[in-house]
């Protein structure tokens, strides 16, 4: 990966990396690599492992291979019910992240480019609710939609999922610092609608926020447990961590090693979106802290 | 509904294109309160949205709290509410087992908190020092289990300490030693391994990232004073990076509280040492599991109210009452 700007520094001198030092320096840091990766490792290390051997051995090096077997045998328990778990998961993610990406735009952008009566209210509330955490919320809205009969009704998860007071924080950091007013007065003056503007220029120029937008609401709706236990009790409609505790808490009903194979599987693709996006994340991430 | 109308709305009402005057846009031209409005239009479906989710559940709480559910003795008839603003949380302030999750979570916080951050601002500091090598590989490792949903690592970790299999124990076997990892008094501190896990390079990147905003003239000079490496980290990156610091650890503070899934996941396997209400929110969980939805509410809103009034003294005792 390459450096981005804000990560190089001045030559400094060569003072202070002695041998010792830096010795010191890399085996604290490689302690900290084990103690981050080790669980990760024995994940992969199990999952990999023949059916039934996964709490066998050390747990820290591969013995035999059965991956596939075991991916065939978390298919077929209960009737496939996994992949219906890990497509629902996708499903909630993907509506969710992207709907609130675009409201958050839309917000954003007119918090940064218009002036309105009321724009400084409706940025201190979002100001104050990206603050608030969304768990506090949760057992509220599950009163809430069991009064207006929403449980079991993925509208239930769906629509929490939309609001995104950070997106909006973000977007309309971006949208300030990166759309030029003189380029909205231009299309103004060509006769185009706000709203086509926005499409045309706004979205377009604010297309990195949006995509860390994107993934951050993805990641956090993945990570939602408590609001999909409560309001989806049909094991159907459950997304794949609700799921996976459910066989957990189950054990003698579902094998414990496809408790692990699972967890590796439903894992993996989030894994794969961080190492992917790392650029978008990382820059989200500074945004949020030092601006 | 409104969401999908709004953005159009925009549009509506607006005259074809370039027969417009360019004159009304000018800027401090005096316009039509319709039309300086309309740019609330595009806010409409977050604001509507955030209404519905985020305030009207509060509202709907709040109010809901203030009635207790009256039960006849034999269970025969429905379950009658009646208006007792205060009955709730008396009784919240009364149920041992509710303001035991309390006391837990705020000594969990207590405790967690600063060894978290303490750990961060450490692995900050040491891939920011000049004799770190490898610091792109360090920063991922450190990252990679923020990518892990926290329902899945405590998964994995329920694996790792459990009775007949943990792979932690297995390695200390040589030495005689065994972790009794969901011991009565040990599984709060099992817990807040998983979430000091979950989130030490989150914290860890946020921190870095402000160390990196640090002018490379101040360190400089500070090097050419004669200062150790250890002496400019304490005596000026750390006080140059307190905003960050001050950030992580109301977020922190906030997530304590809401601890839920980690204790959750590993109550099935922890042979009771996790009851159903070891945090506040599981305690509120359980009061709707029971079916006492205005006692459930009335522990949610004591819960808010307290993370507010902490966070709140934290940024004050801090000195940052503004945004940090």
């Amino acid at each position: 990966m390459s450096a981005p700007a804000w990560r190089t520094s001045p030559a400094r001198s060569p003072r202070g990396t002695g041998p010792v030092s830096r010795t010191v320096t890399t085996a604290l840091l490689g302690l900290s690599a084990v103690y981050f990766l080790f669980p990760l490792w024995w994940l992969l290390v199990s999952a990999t492992k023949p059916f039934g051997e996964q709490f066998s051995g050390s747990g820290l090096w591969f013995g035999g291979f059965g991956l596939f077997g075991n991916i065939a045998r978390l298919t077929s328990q209960d009737g496939g019910i996994f992949w219906r778990w890990m497509a629902n998961s996708v499903l909630y993610c993907g509506v969710g992240a992207l709907l609130g990406t675009a409201f958050s735009a839309l917000a954003g952008y007119a918090l940064a480019k218009f002036d309105f009566p009321g724009r400084g209210a409706v940025f201190g509330v979002v100001l104050a609710a990206v603050l608030v955490p969304k768990v506090l919320f949760t057992l509220p809205l599950y009163l809430m939609f069991s009064g207006v009969h929403l449980i079991n009704n993925p509208l239930a998860v769906l629509l929490p999922s939309v609001v995104s007071p950070f997106g909006v924080y973000l977007s309309r950091v971006f949208a300030a610092q990166t759309i030029p007013d003189e380029v909205l007065e231009a299309g103004r003056i060509d006769g185009a609608g706000e709203f086509r503007i926005f499409r045309a220029i706004g979205v377009r120029m604010m297309l990195p926020a949006l995509v860390t937008i994107f993934l951050f609401q993805f990641v956090e709706v993945w990570n939602n447990y408590l609001l999909p236990a409560m309001v989806l009790g049909d094991d159907r409609l459950q997304p794949v961590t609700v799921g996976l505790v459910g066989w957990n808490a189950s054990h003698v009903a579902v094998p414990p090693p496809l408790v692990v194979i699972g967890s590796l599987v439903s894992v993996v693709p989030l894994v794969i979106a961080f190492l992917a996006l790392q650029r978008f994340w990382r820059a989200g991430l500074t945004a949020g802290a030092v601006k | 509904m409104i969401n999908v109308a709004a953005p159009a709305d925009a549009r509506t009402g607006k005259r074809p294109p370039g027969i417009r005057p360019p004159a009304t846009t000018r800027p401090g031209a005096p316009r039509p309160r319709a039309r300086r409005l309309r740019p609330l239009w595009f806010c409409a479906p977050f604001l509507a949205l955030f209404a519905a989710m985020y305030v009207a559940p509060i509202v709907y709480a709040a109010v809901s709290s203030l009635f207790t559910v009256h039960r006849s003795g034999l269970g025969l008839t429905a379950p009658s509410k009646v208006f007792d603003p205060l009955g709730n949380y008396a009784r919240a302030l009364h149920d041992g087992a509710f303001t035991g999750a309390l006391g837990r979570v705020a000594l969990f916080g207590v405790v967690q908190v600063p060894l978290m951050l303490c750990l961060a601002l450490a692995l900050a500091l040491l891939i920011d020092a000049k004799s770190a090598r490898g610091k792109g590989f360090f920063r991922l490792a450190g990252f990679l289990p923020y990518a892990i949903p926290g329902v899945s690592a405590a998964l994995v970790w329920s694996f790792m300490y459990s009775s007949q299999s943990s792979p932690i124990n297995r390695l200390l076997a040589p030495l005689g030693v065994s972790v009794p990892f969901f011991d009565g008094h040990l599984v709060l501190w099992s817990v807040a391994n998983i979430v000091t896990w979950s989130w030490v390079g989150y914290n860890m990147i946020i921190i870095y990232s402000a160390l990196q905003a640090i002018p490379a003239e101040v360190l400089e000079a500070a090097r050419m004073d004669g200062a150790s490496a250890l002496r400019v980290a304490w005596s000026i990156k750390v006080p140059a990076i307190r905003g960050a610091l001050v950030l992580t650890a109301v977020f922190s503070i906030i997530g304590s509280a809401q601890l839920f899934n980690e204790p959750t996941v590993l109550r099935p396997v922890s042979g009771g040492a996790i009851s159903s209400s070891f945090t506040p929110l599981m305690s509120a969980q359980s009061a709707v599991a029971a079916g006492n939805y205005p006692y459930a509410a009335a522990q949610s809103v004591v819960l808010a109210v307290l993370v507010g009034v902490v966070s709140f003294v934290f940024l004050k005792l801090t000195g940052r009452g503004g945004k940090a």
